[in-house]
């Protein structure tokens, strides 16, 4: 066992005029040399803890030892054998690669024959040696990732802190980035790693699961993924779609969780050992069970207290709607070669793609490879460069508001009003979609029992968790019943189990003929959907059914490739 | 405070001389917006009065009603109207056709004769109060001209006594744009001291780059002087495009001493940069430090530092009032460098004023420049 870098005895962060504490009562250790990985979703408390680490904020009661330095009294030691990259990287944008690197180095007193040798170790170590001159703003994002943490370690820190430094890079640099870190590592470098991402942490050697400002558990992944053995299976070989069986999966009294992966469904067991009736679940004749590895998802939601079953209140309430025999149910949303230039920048390049009635469409991809550009056209909130962009066969460009009462649009960030009540919310959106009167109530009343919204209705949409921000969202986005829905990035942040809750609703929905677009940076998520577009520099890289995508690279060695493997060789393969 | 490292120090004024430069917005800022200013304020706010309209509605063909016409009409300030009636020449005034009416009655030349009080009445449009008090000062200037004119005349030689000539110093052509010009450029320099700074803070808090600082060994000195002394530089490159703008191209004197000038213009920057500074470390947001710098900033050095309005006549809550914002002490400095000269009397304890303020904003500013998120 290697001696401690990091103790935390008691650790209490309030801010003030905040009901709850942002930290409560942290206690852990991180060992020398080692990677630990901080998970959980928004407002778990990762920033904050990094933050009291570095310094940055101090600590309402408690205690913090780094490499046996007090954080806050002890700044200027600490501050000179710590790295720290930011969320947004601490980068300049207006500064060239250089620029940055340089002034780091001042900051950090690396100076001479030693920054010359710092320089030329980070640049061959991050790639970015043939771009020294270019603006880190006009870097991708995990060029920028690399420059942030280039800029972070000037100086040979012996603790480096990654705040979410993986989140909306494509996994190739997100891979790429663990290489490095891991390399650090083994030079005896002590990491700790914040993400959102399970399968991130899955890689730590040591992880702490937080939620609430707290520290849920503690332990390797091995460790944490112990009580799951023997209870994590894929049913293959179905007869039915996977959606309607996961529905009947789900409500089973011997499974916690459950999800769909590509052509099956893979559920995790109450109990090792104790399996649903698969005859009972019509999962059909040649169903089996088949054992697969544990995951760090499936520990965290069970000790969340398992899955939200399988019920979604809100496709219950949702009345299905006769197709229009006026429009072809292949083609609800068409893209035909659709472009859209910034300026000189080309966000999307000639992609084209149809979803049909009752389909849910994934466009997948890292941040600004074109995906919210390509979404925004669709729904008519940008106008394509050329080509077009159709829904139920309008052109939503020029279409009337009519055509925009048949869908429902949930934007990336929280785009309501965080002034108004969750009630009032409800209340404005209704009437924007011209419900009125008694269909006005019943359908605010609909949503409020759907979504488990009575207890906050006179909270002001601002201040609600982030969690009931996301389902007040979607509720307004649905509440006018629209037959084609946009969901920008709707979990993105928030814990597994209301992920497994959004999924729940929007398998629902498509169940009952809604038409659903959705986009997602979670590579596990893409397997939820029928189809999924793969979004990369602009141009749509590939197409498919998840299943036939990662069939697609499997190879010898690799006969069962994860949909990120199958992102990466496509990724590859576009670039060639 | 913390000891300050040079090598940091030149490294964080590095970084922000190239954010200046390579950010349009600042370019906007310091040089456009400091001219495009002045040539508003130097041009578009005319406190002279070069050509009013006026009516004259004579009701008497007298010699002297007559001769008194002739008076007014060769008045330069002047430029006569005629009517056919009362009635005709006030709707020409509720219409802003003319500025002001002059009747001369039917018995004016007659009681004129006979040494009555011949009298004339003049109306004005109080609309305008500026104009009105013009119209009726000139027209009374007219009529003493004419008086003793005619007093002369009666007598067959020229009125004895005093003779009034008028004459102003300091702006001898008491041409409102020399004193205007000095005050907006100490309005121009308030708004591009505030603005500027009060961004610079808050974009590094908001684009996250503040956290990555805080992370180093940087102190919060360094972080303040970085802050300072590339936008100081930038503020007197305004200031200097301010001065050499009025002196070469609107033609206002410059009387003082440059040095004095520049003196104070360092002190009024520091004042103005700090309380910038101030907003944008408390309120860490653009958006919000930028309105508040405007609404602090312009508003008071438009309408307190006697730019326009002039402090002796408000009343005295105001007068103390005006006595907490750096563009008074500078207006007051700037008016009597370029029309008076360098007169210490009045530039020292302006002097002394902004230095007070700028101590007071710059030490509140580092007060609240913490080295730690909270």
């Amino acid at each position: 066992m290697s001696p401690a870098a990091i103790e935390v005895r008691g650790l209490q962060k309030r801010f003030p005029g905040a009901p709850a504490a942002a930290l409560d009562q942290l206690t852990t250790t991180m060992r020398a040399g080692t990677i630990t990985g901080l998970v959980g979703p928004d407002g778990a408390g990762k920033t904050t803890f990094l933050r009291a680490l570095a310094g940055l904020l101090s600590a309402t009661a408690g205690e913090i030892r780094v490499l046996g330095l007090d954080p806050c009294a002890q700044s200027s030691e600490l501050r000179e054998q710590i790295g720290y990259m930011p969320q947004k990287f601490g980068l300049y944008e207006d500064l060239s690669v250089m620029e940055n690197l340089t002034l780091y180095a001042d900051l950090r007193n690396v100076v001479g024959a030693e920054r010359e040798a710092a320089f030329q170790r980070l640049l061959a170590f991050t790639d970015l040696a043939a771009f020294t001159d270019r603006r880190a703003g006009k870097l991708s994002g995990g060029m920028k990732q690399k420059l942030g943490l280039a800029c972070s370690l000037l100086g040979h820190p012996k603790v480096l802190l990654l705040d979410e430094p993986g989140v909306g890079v494509d996994p190739i640099s997100r891979r790429e980035l663990w290489k490095m870190v891991r390399t650090l590592s083994q030079d005896g470098m002590t990491v700790v790693w914040s993400t959102a991402y399970l399968d991130e942490a899955e890689q730590c050697d040591d992880v702490r699961m937080m939620a609430d400002g707290q520290i849920k558990a503690s332990g390797t992944p091995q460790e944490l993924m112990a009580p799951m053995a023997g209870r994590c299976y894929q049913i293959a070989q179905l007869d039915d779609s996977p959606r309607s069986l996961l529905h009947r999966v789900l409500n089973a009294p011997e499974v916690i969780d459950g999800a769909i992966q590509g052509s099956q469904v893979r559920i995790v067991l109450r109990e090792a050992g104790v399996f649903p009736d698969l005859e009972r679940l019509g999962a059909g004749a040649q169903a089996v069970f088949k054992a697969v590895p544990a995951r760090l998802e499936d520990a965290f939601i069970s000790l969340l207290g398992g899955g939200p079953g399988g019920d979604s209140a809100l496709a219950e309430v949702t009345q299905a709607k006769e197709p229009d025999p006026a429009l072809d149910p292949e083609a609800i949303i068409t893209a035909q070669n659709l472009c859209k230039r910034f300026g000189a920048f080309q966000a999307t390049d000639d992609v084209s793609f149809k979803v049909a009635r009752g389909e849910i469409f994934g466009l997948l991809g890292p941040n600004g490879a074109g995906k919210s550009t390509t979404f925004k056209m669709e729904c008519g909130l940008l106008k394509p460069t050329s080509g077009q962009a159709l829904v139920m066969g309008l052109d939503l460009e020029h279409s009337p508001s009519q055509a925009r009462q048949k869908l429902g649009y949930m934007a990336q960030k929280f785009s309501l009003y965080g002034q108004l009540s969750v009630s009032q919310n409800l209340l404005f959106f209704a009437e924007i979609y011209g419900l009125g009167g008694d269909r006005q109530r019943f359908k605010v009343q609909q949503m409020v029992e759907t979504f488990d919204l009575a207890p906050y209705l006179d909270s002001l949409a601002g201040d609600l968790p982030l969690g009931f921000k996301q389902r007040l969202a979607l509720a307004c986005a649905v509440m006018h019943e629209p037959q084609v829905l946009f969901l920008d990035e709707p979990t993105s942040g928030v814990d597994p189990v209301t992920r497994r809750e959004f999924w729940n609703h929007i398998h629902g929905l498509a169940n009952k003929g809604v038409t659903i677009i959705v986009t997602t940076h979670f590579m596990d998520e893409a397997e939820y959907c029928d189809r999924i577009g793969l979004v990369f520099r602009g141009r749509l890289i590939a197409l498919g059914r998840p299943d036939d995508l990662k069939r697609g690279c499997a190879t010898p060695e690799r006969p069962d490739p994860t949909m990120e493997d199958a992102f990466i060789d496509l990724i590859l393969e576009a670039e060639r | 405070m913390s000891r300050i490292s040079g090598r940091r120090l030149l490294a964080l004024c590095r970084k922000e001389s190239y954010q200046i430069v390579r950010d349009p917005s600042n370019i906007l800022i310091a040089f456009v917006l400091p001219v495009m200013l002045l040539f508003l304020y130097g041009f578009a706010i005319n406190l002279d009065v070069s050509l009013v309209r006026i009516g004259v509605l004579r009701l008497d063909d007298g010699p002297a009603a007559v001769s008194f016409e002739q008076q007014l009409q060769g008045t330069p300030a002047f430029e006569i109207h005629h009517g056919p009636s009362l009635q005709a020449l006030q709707g020409s005034m509720a219409r802003g056709e003319i500025r002001g009416l002059v009747v001369i009655q039917s018995d004016f030349s007659a009681r004129w004769l006979h040494g009555r009080n011949a009298a004339i009445q003049v109306l004005t449009d109080g609309s305008e109060p500026n104009t009105a008090n013009f119209v009726s000062s000139y027209v009374q200037g007219a009529w003493q001209k004419w008086q003793e004119a005619r007093a002369g005349l009666a007598d067959g030689r020229p009125v004895p006594g005093l003779e009034l000539r008028p004459r102003a110093w300091y702006n001898p052509a008491t041409v409102s744009r020399d004193y205007l010009v000095p005050g907006s450029i100490a309005v121009v320099m308030t708004v591009i001291g505030a603005l500027l700074t009060s961004l610079v803070v808050a974009r590094e808090w908001e684009r996250g780059t503040m956290e990555a600082l805080l992370a180093t060994p940087v102190t919060a000195a360094e972080l303040l002087l970085s802050k300072i002394l590339p936008y100081y530089l930038l503020g007197m490159v305004a200031m200097v495009l301010c001065t050499g703008g009025a002196v070469l191209l609107m033609g206002v004197p410059f009387r003082g001493s440059f040095l004095v000038l520049a003196v104070s213009s360092t002190l009024f920057l520091g004042a103005a940069l700090g309380f910038g500074l101030f907003l944008s470390t408390v309120l860490r947001n653009q958006f919000n430090a930028a309105q508040a710098a405007l609404t602090a900033g312009f508003l008071p050095a438009m309408m307190l530092s006697g730019f326009v309005f002039e402090i002796g006549s408000m009343p005295w809550p105001l007068r103390l009032l005006t006595r907490l914002f750096p563009a008074r002490y500078f207006t007051s400095s700037l008016q009597t460098l370029f029309q008076a000269g360098t007169v210490p009397s009045i530039i020292l304890p302006n002097d002394l004023c902004l230095a007070l303020l700028m101590v007071f904003w710059l030490t509140l500013t580092a007060r609240k420049t913490t080295r730690t998120l909270d």
